[in-house]
């Protein structure tokens, strides 16, 4: 198999001069596929997702896309290669209003916006109804879907979530992952953390089982739900 | 007629100086609700900014009269401004890369930046000082009224005369052109959303690609800009002294923080509740009630509450008044 389009070999790395939170943790997502990274709280979860973003200092290991090292770069110069990156809080500007959220996704990019713009509304269509009113008033999943509008507006190649569906209710979380998959259709790879382990790995290609920043169990999705330790341990049974 | 003249003496004594003062004080207080909001500090070098910006005005506007260059009957000074707005981004620009930049780089906290720009507004309050004195310039020549007190004594034929003078005029006409051209420029075009995006959210508008550094370096000429045209309205308006700007710097603050920190609509809904305040406590109020009242009633005494010379602390008041009460400001700023 050829090396996948986003990987963080062994990655082994920490906040500031802190202690290691990673230890040799290798994350990857391939093309137009779906990568979910579980564990047990304080697993390192979201810190290995920071780690392939480049916003903390990498102690060890090395991150490709597509196949050329971007270790060394800044978030800033990822989002430049394709990255885009939703952060578990604050991912709106709440005092903007929706469409002008989306424009500032689109902020790197000189050429025409709107088809971009529209495709986002294809899929988040209650965001073409609010787009003229200011994201910090909307509810929990509709900033959601402003804060994924907002990181699809560089097409992307790989589109990085940390925990999307934290604090939605139970059917605008079902509604957010139906969207996911279809953001993979189109040939984006997604690389998430999430809480709600479970569903999530229903709707994986791979799923990464972290525990205390190492490796625990990689494999699909399918096997990680029946095997029966992962389901023991991590699934509640 | 009583009513009529009530009214005249009203908007001669308290009305248009207000409004002029107000507009004055809304440019200077959108300039430093621009700075707290984007670079996140209280920048206490505003005031010698503006006398700064005020002062290299003042010498192109010397040396334009020695070549006899005029635009009257409005004031050189205006021909000079654009010369001055240049003279201050440049002033602004080096400071902020001697300066600033290296706090910055080393994410000081706000209260460390608020003290280093008081550092710089010694530098500035010496360097304003050095160049043109501290002594009172005058500047202002064109035509100095656009409505005479005695002319329009004439005309209407009342008691009360109507002033209006040509500053107050520019004044009034300037602040609403640059208030407008400021907020088409922060909610129409893609550099100034990207500056509310990066106010807004920091963290965020790095992640979309927005250069922090770009974002930094318009603050300084869009507040070069607001600070050199409030410093030369207010200088024509009164005088030019530099100890007056430093002065201002109270009830310019006071201005930006009751209308709420960062919100530019707050800044200029402030400065007018500052001015008119100011102006209307510490007005005379004996002529306009004399129109009013019945003869019985005249007031005897000047019914000043406060004498001018303490207007300082009715923006003070208001100020401690409005944090208490609504610690944002009218239109929801951040809390200091």
């Amino acid at each position: 198999m050829s090396d996948p389009f986003l990987i963080g070999e062994a990655m082994t790395a920490g906040y500031g001069k802190g202690p290691d939170i990673l230890h040799e943790c290798t994350i990857a997502v391939d093309k137009g596929e779906i990568a979910v990274i579980v564990g047990p709280n304080g697993a390192g979860k979201s810190t290995a997702m920071k780690a392939v973003f480049g916003m903390l200092n990498m102690n060890g290991g090395r991150v490709l896309l597509d196949g050329e090292d971007i270790t060394a770069l800044s978030p800033q110069a990822r989002v430049a290669k394709g990255m885009a990156f939703v952060p578990q809080n604050n991912n709106v500007f709440t005092s903007l209003t929706v469409e002008e959220n989306l424009e500032m996704g689109a902020f790197l990019r000189r050429d025409d916006i709107n088809q971009t713009m529209e495709q986002v509304y294809e899929l988040f269509p209650i965001l073409r109804d609010k787009r003229m009113q200011a994201a910090g008033e909307l509810s929990g999943g509709q900033r959601q879907q402003v804060a994924v509008g907002r990181a699809l507006m560089t097409q992307p190649q790989v589109l990085m979530l940390d925990e999307p569906t934290a604090g939605v209710s139970p059917i605008v979380m079902d509604e957010l992952f139906d969207r996911i998959i279809e953001v993979a259709r189109s040939g984006i790879s997604i690389l998430m953390v999430e809480q709600n382990a479970r569903q999530a790995l229903e709707i994986a290609d791979k799923g990464y089982v972290l525990v205390q920043g190492r490796n625990r169990f990689t494999d699909t999705g399918q096997v990680l739900l029946e095997d029966p330790e992962v389901r023991r341990s991590f699934l509640g049974g | 007629m009583e009513f009529l003249n009530a009214i005249v003496a009203l908007s001669n004594y308290v009305l248009i100086p207000a409004i002029a003062y107000g507009s004055q004080l809304a440019l200077g207080a959108l300039g430093v609700t621009l700075i707290y909001g984007i670079l996140r500090f209280s920048n206490f070098a505003h005031g010698d900014t503006m006398a700064f910006g005020a002062m290299v005005t003042i010498l192109f506007t010397w040396l334009f009269q020695s070549w006899g260059i005029s635009i009257a009957p409005l004031p050189t000074a205006l021909l000079a401004l654009p010369f001055g707005i240049m003279g201050t981004a440049i002033l602004l620009l080096f400071t902020d890369r001697v300066v600033y930049r290296f706090y910055r780089k080393q994410k000081a906290a706000p209260v460390i930046l608020v003290i280093v720009s008081m550092g710089v507004m010694f530098i500035m309050n010496g360097l304003v000082r050095f160049i043109i004195g501290p002594g009172d310039q005058r500047f202002a020549d064109g035509e100095r009224f656009i409505i005479r007190a005695r002319d329009f004594k004439e005309w209407s034929g009342l008691n009360e005369g109507l002033a209006f003078k040509t500053s107050q005029g520019i004044t009034i006409v300037t602040a609403i052109i640059v208030v407008v051209v400021l907020f088409w420029f922060l909610n129409r075009t893609r550099t100034g959303k990207s500056m509310r995006a990066f106010s807004d959210n920091e963290d965020l508008a790095l992640l979309s690609g927005i250069n922090p550094e770009r974002v930094v370096m318009y603050v300084w000429l869009i507040v070069a800009a607001l600070t050199t045209i409030a410093g030369v309205l207010y200088g024509l308006d009164k005088s030019f002294k530099p100890f007056t700007y430093f002065q201002l710097l109270l009830p310019i603050f006071a201005s930006a923080i009751v209308g709420g920190l960062g919100s530019p609509i707050g800044a200029i809904a402030g400065g007018f509740v500052i001015a008119f305040s100011e102006v209307t406590i510490t007005y005379a109020w004996k002529k306009v009630l004399g129109y009013l009242m019945p003869d019985s009633l005249d007031p005897t005494g000047l019914v000043q509450l406060l004498s001018t010379d303490y207007k300082f602390a009715v923006s003070f008041s208001i100020l401690i008044i409005v944090l208490l009460f609504k610690p944002t400001g009218l239109f929801k700023g951040k809390s200091v």
